[in-house]
């Protein structure tokens, strides 16, 4: 047996052994998951129990050093360990945009101070993060924003506004691009790190087309940040934004899709059977996220080892959550009058509607598909232009 | 096993690609097309591909091939697709060799040495209808003799006019629209009672229909087991929709290549054309489109050579997207070149000709959809 088949079968025996059977049940939507955090709730016993499990491991983080908090495992063994888990289907212990965005970034950019202080508590769950990237006047065009940090000599002050910051309400610290240098458009913003019960800090949530949100206003009003909590070089914070939303476009383009892996037609069996040009519909459905996941795996394995092209996670996004639109909107006609139900305790609060309502924003987030495409022409195929 | 070429593969990949770009490019279709070439292909390019031995990529190395597998197969396949090159491969040395695996010994040391060596045209006898649908077989096969006695008719016979032998599939048992009761059949092109009428296709391949009246064949010609038939046909088919998938990665590859150089160097009011951001925007979605079917066909092969019951759906799943995507890449092709596109002195017309055969040639997108969707249970 090969030492990656050896660790196959560990893997699966200590997970069988160790993963509460509370876990194995599909995450139901946002409120169901784990966020961990200094004010998270756990649902549970078991919630707690897997997260506390697997982050003694470092299998929170299963790729990640483990003088920081990670597992150590090599690329391989993660595969591993993400597919035994997908078998069991074991959750994952933590939903955390600190593991997704934040810690890649700081691997990458941090000092050894902030990677030897944040990253473990990442792992851990401790602290909950924030994204503080758009402003009213700057979505995908970041470069635009006006969130102003002045520099005081040993801190900075941060006055503006953040808009569209997911979980800002529950979130524990802001990672937040901040302007630093007014005369240049490019390289006069940097990467600061802040506590959100500093003075001056308020969040307003935004309500949306599904009727709820995960999302805020955020608004600075004299913010003192220590000069020690900069990721990266004083106005290059541009560089450590855009190598984050690399990982956080990897991230919407397969975590969109989540339990969408499965086959659309068999979860729908009376469509399926009576509506045939819907089920003609479900089929190729079925061949595009069958495809789909085959891409996403081979887009890792290229990630991985610095294969792919650093604009592929553009593409992925694209097709990702495109693909998670369509399986959405199939799914409302599945549904039926069924699926309209907004508010009875049968459709779980009108999981169904909200849910699709809330992919509409799949293609707009991080980044748009045009936004999206416009990068993959000019910058994998080279199309002419500026 | 990682989702890209190993450094054997891509060494491989090395050797294919200006191999067919010098031997075979798409002035070699036109050669034959323009001449009226009776063959179709070239006998000369097939010894040439059986002494770089890719003939026996998937030929085991105890029948003296050089046992390795579709990831392999499908790098001589795209590059056959990228320059549109007749060639029997797909039918000889990918589909017919993993049928053959499933034969008896005789069959076995009759066939491999002679693929190995290039001496042979491989042909496949499955279709009865104008679409695939392989379990509807009716063709019967009677008893007689020391073997059997076949009657009936198949169409979509690549190369069949030329080809050594035909791998045919007819009913030993049950009716048609079932799987068992089919038995696979190797049977000689010249055995009496086999008449071909040969048709030049619209991607200038030539295509046969067949027709057996009462050929008489021996009980060695039966590869696998009498009745059981679906089995090394199952193996013939996945091979050869993952082959034609491979080979569709390079026509629909090819198509996008040429188009996205067009519209780098064509202007129109003043710009390049490739400057127009609609043109931008359906290039970069062309190019996500090919890519997610190049990751399904890659998949899918591995799975196929590991041998993975989830094999079947996946190049069932392959062939569907390879479908639409190399579709979508012709379509465009053709489109974005604007009138030279319809000309048939420029070759993307080519590509598009070619791909509606590979489309339908082993069950096109929406056959192989439909299968997803069973195999899916529904």
């Amino acid at each position: 047996m090969s030492d990656l088949e050896a660790f196959r079968v560990e893997t699966r025996a200590w997970l069988e052994a160790n993963c509460p059977p509370e876990m194995r049940e599909p995450v139901r939507d946002d409120d169901d998951a784990c966020w961990g955090g200094r004010n998270f709730k756990f649902k549970n016993p078991a919630q707690k129990l897997w997260l506390e499990t697997m982050a003694a491991r470092g299998w929170t983080v299963p790729d990640w050093p483990k003088a920081y908090g990670g597992g150590g495992l090599s690329a391989e063994e993660t595969k591993i360990l993400r597919s035994e888990m997908a078998k069991l289907g074991c959750r994952p212990p933590l939903m955390s945009f600190g593991i997704w965005m934040l810690g890649p970034a700081l691997l990458k950019f941090g000092t050894e101070e902030q990677k030897l202080h944040y990253l473990p508590q990442i792992a851990r769950g401790e602290i909950r993060w924030c994204q503080g990237y758009s402003e009213p006047g700057s979505g995908s065009d970041l470069v635009s924003l006006q969130t102003f940090g002045e520099d005081k000599g040993d801190h900075w002050v941060v006055n503006g506004q953040k808009i569209w910051t997911s979980y800002a309400d529950k979130a524990d610290w802001i990672f937040c691009l901040v302007r630093t240098d007014k005369t240049n458009k490019y390289q006069g913003i940097s990467f600061l790190l802040f506590d959100m019960t500093t003075p001056g800090v308020s969040t307003k949530p935004i309500l949306l087309i599904s009727g709820s949100s995960p999302f805020c206003e955020t608004f600075f009003d004299n913010v003192k940040v220590p000069k020690h909590q900069i990721v990266g070089e004083l106005n290059r914070g541009w560089d450590v934004a855009k190598y984050l939303l690399g990982h956080e476009r990897e991230m919407i383009s397969g975590g969109g899709l989540g339990e969408g892996l499965a086959s659309l037609g068999a979860a729908f069996p009376d469509a399926a059977a009576n509506e045939p040009v819907l089920r003609a519909e479900m089929a190729m459905f079925d061949v595009e996220t069958i495809a789909f996941r085959a891409h996403s795996e081979r887009f890792m394995d290229e990630w991985k080892t610095g294969r792919a092209h650093p604009a592929y996670s553009n593409l992925m996004k694209y097709v990702g959550t495109e693909l998670n639109k369509k399986r959405h909107e199939l799914v409302m006609a599945a549904g039926g009058s069924d699926a309209l139900e907004w508010e009875s305790a049968r459709s779980k609060g009108g999981a169904k509607p909200r849910t699709w309502l809330r992919t509409k924003a799949n293609s707009i987030e991080g980044g748009t598909s045009e936004v999206m495409l416009n990068v993959v022409a000019k910058r994998i195929l080279d199309m002419p232009g500026a | 096993m990682a989702l890209y070429l190993s450094d054997d593969q891509a060494m491989l990949k090395d050797t294919v690609a200006p191999f067919l770009a010098e031997n075979a490019p798409v002035k070699h279709l036109r050669t034959l097309r323009d001449g009226k070439d009776a063959a179709g292909l070239s006998r000369d390019l097939w010894k040439q591909f059986a002494e770089l031995g890719f003939t026996g990529i998937l030929v085991p190395e105890a029948d003296g091939g050089l046992g390795l597998g579709h990831v392999e197969a499908g790098i001589v396949l795209e590059e056959i697709g990228r320059n549109l090159t007749p060639s029997p491969f797909l039918t000889t040395a990918v589909a017919a060799v993993d049928a053959l695996k499933a034969g008896g010994a005789d069959l076995r040391a009759q066939w491999f040495p002679r693929i190995l060596a290039g001496d042979a045209i491989i042909a496949l006898a499955i279709d009865e209808g104008a679409k695939h649908r392989p379990a509807s077989t009716a063709m019967a096969a009677e008893r007689s003799g020391n073997g059997f006695k076949l009657s009936g008719k198949k169409q979509f016979v690549l190369n069949g006019h030329i080809a050594d032998m035909l791998l045919v599939s007819a009913r030993t048992g049950g009716s048609a629209g079932e799987e068992a009761g089919i038995t696979l059949f190797a049977v000689p092109r010249t055995a009496v009672g086999i008449s071909v009428d040969v048709d030049r296709l619209v991607d200038s391949s030539l295509s046969a229909r067949v027709t057996f009246d009462g050929v008489q064949v021996d009980a060695d010609a039966v590869v696998g087991e009498i009745d059981a038939g679906w089995g090394p046909l199952t193996r013939l088919l996945d091979a050869g929709r993952l082959g034609a998938s491979a080979e569709m990665l390079g026509v629909g590859g090819g198509a996008m290549d040429m188009t996205f150089g067009y519209l780098k160097q064509r202007k129109q009011f003043g710009r390049l054309i490739g400057e127009f951001q609609s043109l931008q925007h359906r290039a970069a979605h062309l190019y996500g489109e090919m890519e997610g079917a190049r990751s399904i066909v890659i998949k899918a092969q591995h799975l196929l050579d590991d041998g993975d019951p989830r094999a079947e759906l996946f190049v069932a799943a392959a062939k569907a997207k390879t479908g639409k995507s190399c579709n979508l890449a012709v379509r465009e092709g053709v489109q974005m070149h604007g009138g030279i596109g319809m000309t048939d002195e420029y070759d993307i017309g080519l590509y598009m000709k070619r791909d509606r055969a590979l489309n339908e040639f082993f069950g096109d997108s929406y056959f192989h959809a439909d299968r997803v969707a069973r195999m899916n249970g529904y």
